[in-house]
């Protein structure tokens, strides 16, 4: 130990500290990976939880808002896993092929991870880290920021997730959905996934996560993702956590050149949410867009944390979130762009809106443009306020009620980015969810 | 009968009396002209009918069709038949024309406890009210408004008339800004609506819409009060001799 590392202090910091010793003889994978584990868990002792006076943690005191540690969960037995059989009903009848995690462990006999498409290659990373895989020595641990002490505590603890890999010039028609299900136990759930798409390759995957209201579970998910050049990969997470659930999670994405990357982050359960998105364009001519919709009520607290980096010359980004605030809500949106010096004629543009229908709720936005190159376009935009009570009541006087006005108006502004989503299923799903969510504000 | 009674009505903005002892009477069937200069209350008239937030009725009484108009919400007032043609019609984005309609219309009917119309029945209505209208196909599919010209965002509020089928039409300037040939669109789109249970309140500055729109009851309103009544060829008159006579009246 050195004597200059700052104390663990807080109950929850301990316990992570006692979790971890416990844990690594018995956390797959070889001595590298121990080694790995061993130096991210020191970035964690040395940090501790990233609390308010951390600049990016600014909005989200993890210290504070993460009051206890809770115990690395159990493999799922039987209970668990019948619990987890409706999961997934927010995506409707969409025909995707679902590798189910239950309590952070895969579970084959729930999953569909056979008859594979050419090109495609499935597997858990419990068995990639115990039979050791190429794939994983080349890109564990180094698309996702180390520093950052929640992909720290991710890849100390990592115990399971999902390695896949699209062959070059592959195209999987059918969506890959990646679903979490967390139990009824108050235990914490480590999932690191890795997904390489490479060159030309095409693919949409859904990550998923949801939990029972009511448990008071924490999950930590990392994933990472490299798409080659001229691959085209649409990704979507839907953030569904238990009404008491801790849920942090995070995409690190390092994109080729010639590709086309979407994604679209969805949030509308958790108490505490931090989803983090990390990407790198690093190769030329890239069009992506980012964008994601959240609903938030009661006391529930959901932070976007964004960081674009432009390594490479005339990549565009949009970049779309929107937030509907209720109760005493509170949305958090902090997003950079980054344009190195070598990333001319970049064109990334950033807009955030959060919608307020309560005064007690509240929205926090920081945009940040570090820009190095001379020769770009960027911007950002942010807006808070109500909904727009001349437009209620001109929807009103055409004698649509108070609570339906409210609710077309709050359709239409989610809409503007889930419309953004190709696909179409998917698209409606989360617009039905929207409504779901609305009615039963609605009838509160 | 009274279908509208408006009995000495006053009304408040921020605490400004702009309506001040308002008396009116439309039986069913009427077609009224309210016309006045700038600032007169005309629109604030307009507003309270339709129930609009902040308009605040301080003394007086409305009735519409023996009902108390102040005890219902403003979506309470459509389902009861009272139609607003806004002077500035809302734009509002992501809320695609034909959504907006269906739901108003099966709003309305589902507060009034008839059957909400199916989707082809639907889609028929709106086809056939708004070819007659010369709303393209196009402007439907498009959000409420947006991107539409003056004139379309007019006619858009007659289609509504049209589909909702009011027992009382408020038309609030429906005249400005429009051209000859969008004037006469909207006119006849008014006209066809006219029979012996439906009523009309068309305000306007000028003279022009009411040769399209003949009335039956012309009235003057100047500070907040009706000052004078007549038959359609007062509203040539005023063209004629303008508001003058009639804001100095108020003044004396």
């Amino acid at each position: 130990m050195n004597a200059e590392v700052t104390p663990i202090k807080t109950a929850a910091e301990t316990t992570l500290a006692q979790n971890f010793a416990q844990a690594r003889g018995r956390l797959p994978g070889d001595d590298a990976v121990a080694a790995l584990r061993k130096s991210a868990f020191d970035v964690f002792v040395k940090e501790g939880l990233p609390h308010r006076r951390i600049e990016d943690w600014k909005y989200t005191d993890l210290r504070a808002l993460m009051r206890d540690a809770k115990p690395l969960a159990d493999p799922p037995g039987s209970a668990e896993k019948a619990a987890a059989k409706t999961a997934g009903a927010l995506l409707g009848d969409i025909d995707a092929r679902r590798l189910v995690f239950v309590d952070g462990a895969f579970v084959a006999e729930m999953s569909d991870a056979a008859d594979l498409e050419p090109g495609l290659s499935v597997r858990s990373l419990a068995e990639a880290l115990a039979d050791g895989d190429p794939a994983l020595e080349a890109h564990l641990g180094k698309l996702a920021p180390g520093s950052n002490v929640a992909v720290a505590l991710n890849t100390a603890l990592m115990g399971d997730g999902a390695v896949i890999s699209v062959a070059a010039g592959a195209t999987i028609e059918r969506p890959l959905h990646l679903l979490f299900v967390a139990s009824e136990k108050p235990a914490a759930t480590f999932v690191r996934s890795l997904v390489v798409v490479e060159a030309g390759a095409r693919a949409m995957l859904i990550e998923s996560y949801e939990g029972p209201a009511g448990a008071d579970y924490q999950s930590n998910a990392v994933l990472e993702l490299l798409v080659g050049d001229n691959a085209h990969v649409d990704h979507v997470k839907i953030i569904a956590a238990g009404s008491d659930a801790l849920h942090v999670s995070s995409l690190a994405a390092a994109i080729g050149a010639q590709a086309r990357f979407n994604s679209f982050s969805y949030t509308a359960g958790g108490a505490v949410v931090r989803n983090q998105l990390f990407l790198k364009f690093d190769g030329e001519g890239t069009v992506a867009g980012i964008r994601g919709a959240a609903l938030l009520n009661g006391r529930q607290h959901a932070d976007t944390t964004l960081i674009a980096e432009h390594n490479a010359r005339g990549c565009q980004c949009r970049e779309v979130f929107k937030t509907v605030l209720d109760d005493q809500a509170r949305g958090v949106f902090q997003g950079r762009i980054i344009v190195r010096p070598q990333a001319q004629k970049t064109d990334a543009k950033m807009m955030t809106q959060a919608l307020l229908l309560s005064e007690h709720a509240e929205a926090d936005n920081k945009p940040e443009l570090e820009i190095f190159a001379d020769d770009v376009q960027c911007g950002h935009g942010a807006t808070a306020g109500a909904l727009d009570d001349e437009l209620k009541f001109y929807l009103m006087a055409r004698g649509i009620p108070a609570a339906e006005a409210e609710a077309l108006l709050i359709q239409a502004f989610l809409g503007e980015a889930i419309e953004g989503i190709e696909h179409a299923g998917l698209r409606e799903a989360l617009m039905d969810s929207v409504v779901a969510w609305l009615k039963r504000r609605g009838a509160r | 009968m009274a279908l509208l009674e408006i009995e000495n009505l006053h009304v408040e903005i921020d605490g400004k009396e702009i309506l001040k002892g308002l008396d009116l009477t439309v039986n069913a069937g009427e077609v009224h002209a309210i016309m006045g200069p700038n600032g007169s209350g005309k629109s604030t008239l307009a507003y309270v009918l339709a129930g609009k937030a902040d308009y605040t009725p301080t003394k007086g009484a409305v009735r519409f069709n023996g009902k108390n108009l102040f005890d219902m919400q403003p979506d309470e007032r459509a389902a009861e038949g009272v139609f607003l043609a806004f002077q500035y019609p809302m734009e509002i984005p992501g809320v695609a024309t034909m959504t907006f309609l269906r739901t108003a219309l099966n709003a309305q009917r589902k507060k009034r406890g008839e059957a909400e119309f199916s989707t082809p029945e639907f889609i028929k209505k709106v086809r056939d009210l708004s070819g007659k209208l010369g709303i393209e196909q196009d402007m439907l599919r498009r959000a409420v408004n947006v991107g539409f010209s003056g004139g379309e965002k007019k006619r858009n509020e007659i289609l509504q008339m049209a589909l909702l089928e009011p027992r009382l039409a408020v038309l609030d300037e429906t005249d400005s800004g429009l051209d000859i040939d969008a004037l006469k669109i909207v006119a006849d789109g008014v006209n066809r609506l006219r029979s012996p249970q439906r009523s009309f309140v068309v305000i306007t500055h000028y003279q022009r819409l009411l040769s399209y729109i003949v009335p039956d009851i012309v009235h003057v309103l100047s500070a907040g009060r009706i000052v004078k009544t007549g038959g359609k060829d007062l509203a040539l008159e005023l063209e004629a001799r303008g508001y003058a006579e009639y804001q100095e009246e108020v003044m004396a």
